[in-house]
């Protein structure tokens, strides 16, 4: 499996983020997207999503199923966590396993895998920051698609929290996933670069 | 079919929950239909005469009010991103997600309408005629409410510009929902000819409100 783009040129607010930007990535690699605030990382992966329309170039998968579009079977972890305070831990992770579809695992299991399987009926309301994170992460786990697009996954997770994030990477690597990530920090993890260029 | 239902059933329990919505609206409803009575003064025939038309505006500003979070919401915690992605069509959990809001926000409303109608002096077979109305006709507003509901959905405070978007559009809908609930009350016209016209404008929204709303959900995201 081969993700890569081509020429992709990025307009925001009618001000141009990146144009000409190429990448690749193949199965069981990471690319780590790096650049200063404002370089257009998180848009590019919103871009890979599908959330944004490219003003020109294009985002490949190859070697995907056929019948399904990349956003499909990506996952996009983004800033914000897409969780319901009035909801408890497991219905919150059930509900996106039931809506996102595709093969699905054990929500009681993936909690656990996370960290959280002494949580599971707290209203998410009550979570930390470090907990929230790690709801999502659990996300990753209970559906399973090729395609991680994370957008600062490691931010407000504690070290066991990135420690263990390494290892849910690792697993992801192994079994022939992508890893797409913006990040400062770095992942704890061998990755191919991609720098963005200051704002232009 | 998974998705959508658990879709449907993820709304409904959030607005069942605690600071969820669903009874803002019946309680706004309670409280519009409840003051009617002292502003308008204790003449019974003009409140039997006003009733549908009370009834009917109650449950339009009742059903506004809550509409416009069926998105914002969803937008601010990031849920609207993997739903656009997801692998059921947008179409289809745009309608998802107005019936779950008319099944949290309007059948409620439904229910409370004999109640309220005896404020109003509406005897039963009125009250039958209104609710029934109201059965038909708020599926509708729901709707078409959803497509102002998803323009706005970038926009801070959005609020009032989905009741400026939305309102007009829910104009024939009232017409015909007060004009039929008048005809089964005091005639002369017939209860059939306003009660059709209602249904098709609700099937017509239907239709047309989830396209319209995934269209500029589309669109809109940024």
């Amino acid at each position: 499996m081969r993700l890569s783009g081509r020429q992709i040129d990025c307009i925001r607010g009618g001000r141009g983020v990146f144009s000409g930007l190429d990448f690749e990535a193949s199965s069981g690699e990471v690319l780590a997207v790096v650049g200063p605030n404002g370089s257009g990382k998180t848009s590019l992966l919103r871009l890979i999503a599908g959330l944004l329309v490219p003003a020109g170039g294009s985002v490949i998968l190859e070697g995907g199923e056929a019948e399904l579009t990349l956003p499909e079977q990506a996952h996009y972890l983004g800033h914000r966590d897409a969780l319901k305070p009035a909801l408890s831990v497991h219905e919150n992770l059930s509900f996106w396993r039931d809506f996102l579809g595709g093969k699905a695992g054990d929500v009681g299991q993936s909690l656990a895998a996370v960290g959280l399987g002494h949580a599971t009926h707290l209203p998410a309301a009550f979570l930390s920051a470090g907990q929230r994170r790690r709801l999502s992460i659990a996300r990753l786990l209970v559906v399973r698609r090729p395609v991680w697009l994370l957008d600062e996954p490691t931010s407000a997770l504690d070290t066991a929290g990135q420690t263990l994030f390494v290892g849910v990477m690792r697993d992801h690597l192994a079994s022939g996933g992508i890893v797409i990530a913006a990040t400062h920090a770095p992942l704890g993890i061998e990755t191919r670069e991609l720098r963005m260029g200051g704002a232009t | 079919m998974t998705g959508l239902a658990a879709l449907i059933r993820r709304d409904i329990r959030i607005a069942l929950r605690v600071g969820g919505g669903a009874l803002i609206g019946v309680l706004f409803f309670l409280t519009v239909t409840v003051l009617m009575p002292f502003a308008i003064g204790p003449d019974l025939p003009l409140l039997t005469r006003l009733g549908p038309a009370i009834l009917w505006l109650g449950a339009l500003l009742a059903s506004l009010l809550t509409l416009d979070r069926l998105f914002t919401a969803d937008h601010e915690d990031g849920s609207l991103d993997l739903i656009v992605m997801g692998r059921t069509p947008l179409e289809l959990a745009c309608a998802a997600k107005a019936l779950a809001h008319w099944l949290a926000a309007g059948v409620p409303l439904i229910v409370a309408t004999p109640v309220l109608g005896l404020l109003l002096n509406l005897d039963a077979s009125a009250t039958s005629a209104v609710a029934l109305t109201l059965l038909v006709g708020t599926p509708a507003l729901t709707f078409t409410g959803m497509i102002g509901a998803a323009l706005a959905v970038t926009l801070h405070r959005g609020g009032l510009l989905l009741a400026v978007l939305v309102l007009p559009l829910s104009i024939p809908v009232l017409i015909f929902g007060v004009a039929a609930s008048q005809a089964a009350i005091t005639g002369p016209l017939s209860f059939g000819t306003p009660f059709s016209i209602l249904c098709a404008l609700s099937l017509v929204s239907l239709v047309v409100g989830p396209f319209a709303a995934a269209a500029s959900l589309r669109h809109g995201l940024d």
